[in-house]
């Protein structure tokens, strides 16, 4: 009962980010960017309902907006790494010995490059910015895709319905988009869940060190580090767009949690 | 217990095959290390720009690059610079730094010791968090004290680590007064002192990592409560506790100790950001220096570290895997 709690709650928190950034588009209560000095530092109130920041801008719709870089970073982020991995976890699974080797080798080197230290070489190399840090954060979860397809993919391969589409002749591709991708598409779906939610933190790491999303677009992560100063006297600031983060991270935890739940029957028992 | 120390001492552990084996995996380490340092090597030297220019900035006369350049080495071919670069890093020799002219390894270990200093403190704070509430969630799993102590750790994942660290210094070194808020003091110089300002940089790391792991305890002492040895051992009239810790705990140890292997990556690079927070002159605030300098040279030393320093965490991992259960060592 709890585990359709965890899909159902994953729903709504991610419902909830997502309705917000949708929104965005086409409303905010004001411009985020507008600077306005005569505003500087408001608490909460039925103009600015989150309050101003250090240079008068409206922090809810600095929020609202920030949704978005999140949503960007994180789809296009598990979009890099599961288009790449599970092609290739899939292929290790099924190819020859020395092909699963060796691209499971590479993959454990990749896996020795944590995304935030490949954010922070792309930054150095290429200059910081929302994509550098999202292609970095992509690059870095390949390796989770890869390993989960592959260990899908050589459990599908055991089974005897992939024995009788070989003894019937089919060709490897055949049984890879016929029988093999449909059947681990349930894992993939769960990986990119969590993957997500571990983008969307390293996301708000790396543009609080200064290598992600460059002023002045609207980011959890640089709201949070531009209210450091301010922390004494302003906690609010800190905490709402920290709030923000917990709540997406939450949400993709649990969202995956609950798909596990849907996609993996050996769970049953725990229920 | 410690029947692993006396199968150590028994034939099999020390059979051929196992040692073949662990020659195998010390060798894919080396030669994986090896490859990380070309991809680290290679990936500065694509940088557009010269490395002497750009540690000398856009004022520097051509001449004065030259010089540079060839001060360095720069002006060789990449393969003899890669080479003679490993060839020192091998003799513990890191280099000079283009930037501040000084040699890049004595810092480099310097700053390695504030860094691991705080990992491991962070560890300890991950693992007295996470043990105990972990086995609770689990042996009370159907009862709301087990599902209170699971939604907490969902909710601590969801926490970022420096926002811990930034409410923790508002409310015990700003409100309360009763800790630093940042800075380091080497433990030789006043301990005290030490001790207490690495109290909130490793609690900050370690609550979360303590929340991700309580998750996977939970998990593996679940697996473990419904194995056969441990219902026989629960009917012997042992009760829930000592049954666990006597017969279940070991079990569960190994799920838990791959996530630990990877948490312990997770917590060095944690560290990056945590000591920026509580300014800690470690590795991490070292290699944020040194990409704001464009000190290339000591940004590819630091990055080699790290990564070495994960490859050789997942090589113990996997070697502590056949130690703690023997079934692993066949299938090596």
């Amino acid at each position: 009962m709890t585990r359709n709690l965890s899909l159902l709650a994953g729903v709504v928190l991610v419902g909830l980010v997502v309705g917000t950034a949708l929104v965005s588009f086409g409303w905010t209560p004001h411009d985020p960017l507008l600077v306005d000095a005569s505003v500087r530092l408001l608490g909460p109130s039925g103009e600015f309902v989150f309050g101003t920041d250090k240079l008068g801008r409206d922090v809810a719709s600095q929020l609202m907006v920030g949704a978005r870089t999140t949503l960007y970073v994180g789809v296009v982020a598990v979009g890099i790494a599961a288009v790449v991995g599970t092609p290739l976890g899939i292929a290790a699974g099924m190819g020859a010995r020395w092909l699963g080797e060796l691209i499971m080798r590479v993959n454990d080197l990749v896996l020795a490059f944590p995304a935030l230290l490949l954010a922070i070489m792309l930054g150095a190399v290429y200059g910081a910015s929302t994509l550098t840090a999202t292609i970095a954060i992509g690059i870095a979860t390949v390796p989770s895709f890869a390993r989960i397809a592959r260990a899908g993919t050589l459990q599908v391969m055991s089974t005897e319905y992939v024995l009788a589409a070989r003894a019937g002749g089919r060709s490897r591709w055949w049984i890879a988009l016929r029988h093999v991708l449909p059947n681990i598409s349930g894992l993939v779906l769960v990986q990119s869940s969590v993957s997500f939610a571990i983008a969307v933190l390293a996301e708000a790491a790396l543009s609080f060190l200064g290598f992600g999303t460059a002023p002045p677009t609207p980011s959890w992560g640089r709201m949070l580090q531009e209210s450091q100063e301010l922390l004494a006297v302003e906690p609010r600031l800190a905490l709402i767009p920290g709030a923000a983060i917990a709540v997406a991270v939450l949400g993709f935890n649990l969202l995956g949690d609950g798909l596990r739940d849907r996609f993996d029957p050996r769970l049953e028992v725990r229920r | 217990m410690n029947s692993g120390a006396e199968r150590l001492r028994g034939g099999r552990w020390l059979g051929a095959g196992w040692a073949l084996a662990m020659l195998r995996r010390i060798l894919i380490l080396v030669a994986s290390v090896f490859a990380a340092s070309v991809v680290v090597f290679a990936f500065m030297a694509v940088l557009p720009g010269d490395p002497a220019q750009v540690a000398l900035g856009v004022n520097a006369t051509p001449e004065l690059v030259e010089r540079t350049r060839a001060e360095f080495g720069l002006d060789r071919p990449l393969v003899t610079q890669y080479l003679d670069w490993m060839g020192g890093v091998l003799s513990g020799d890191f280099g000079t730094s283009y930037v501040t002219r000084e040699a890049i390894g004595p810092q480099l270990v310097d700053r390695l010791g504030v860094t691991l200093w705080l990992v491991g403190a962070g560890m300890l704070v991950a693992l007295l968090i996470a043990m105990p509430l972990g086995t609770i969630a689990a042996v009370r799993h159907r009862r709301p004290s087990g599902t209170a102590v699971s939604a907490l750790s969902q909710v601590g994942v969801a926490i970022p680590a420096f926002l811990a660290g930034i409410i923790l210094v508002q409310v015990f070194a700003v409100r309360l007064g009763w800790l630093p808020s940042g800075g380091w003091t080497p433990p030789v110089r006043d301990p005290v002192e030490w001790l207490r300002g690495l109290i909130l940089p490793a609690l900050s790391l370690g609550l979360v990592q303590g929340a991700v792991l309580t998750r996977y305890v939970r998990t593996a002492v679940l697996d473990v409560q419904r194995e056969d040895y441990l219902r026989t051992a629960r009917s012997k009239g042992l009760r829930p506790y000592p049954a666990l810790v006597r017969h279940g705990l070991r079990n569960a140890a190994l799920p838990v100790l791959t996530v630990l292997g990877l948490q312990l990556t997770t917590l060095l690079v944690g560290a990056v950001v945590i000591e920026r927070v509580f300014v800690l002159p470690g590795i991490g605030s070292m290699l944020l220096d040194a990409v704001a300098a464009r000190d290339l040279l000591t940004v590819q030393a630091i990055v080699l570290v790290l990564v070495a320093a994960v490859l050789f965490v997942n090589f113990c991992v996997d070697v502590l895997y056949t130690v703690l259960d023997p079934r692993l060592r066949r299938s090596w």
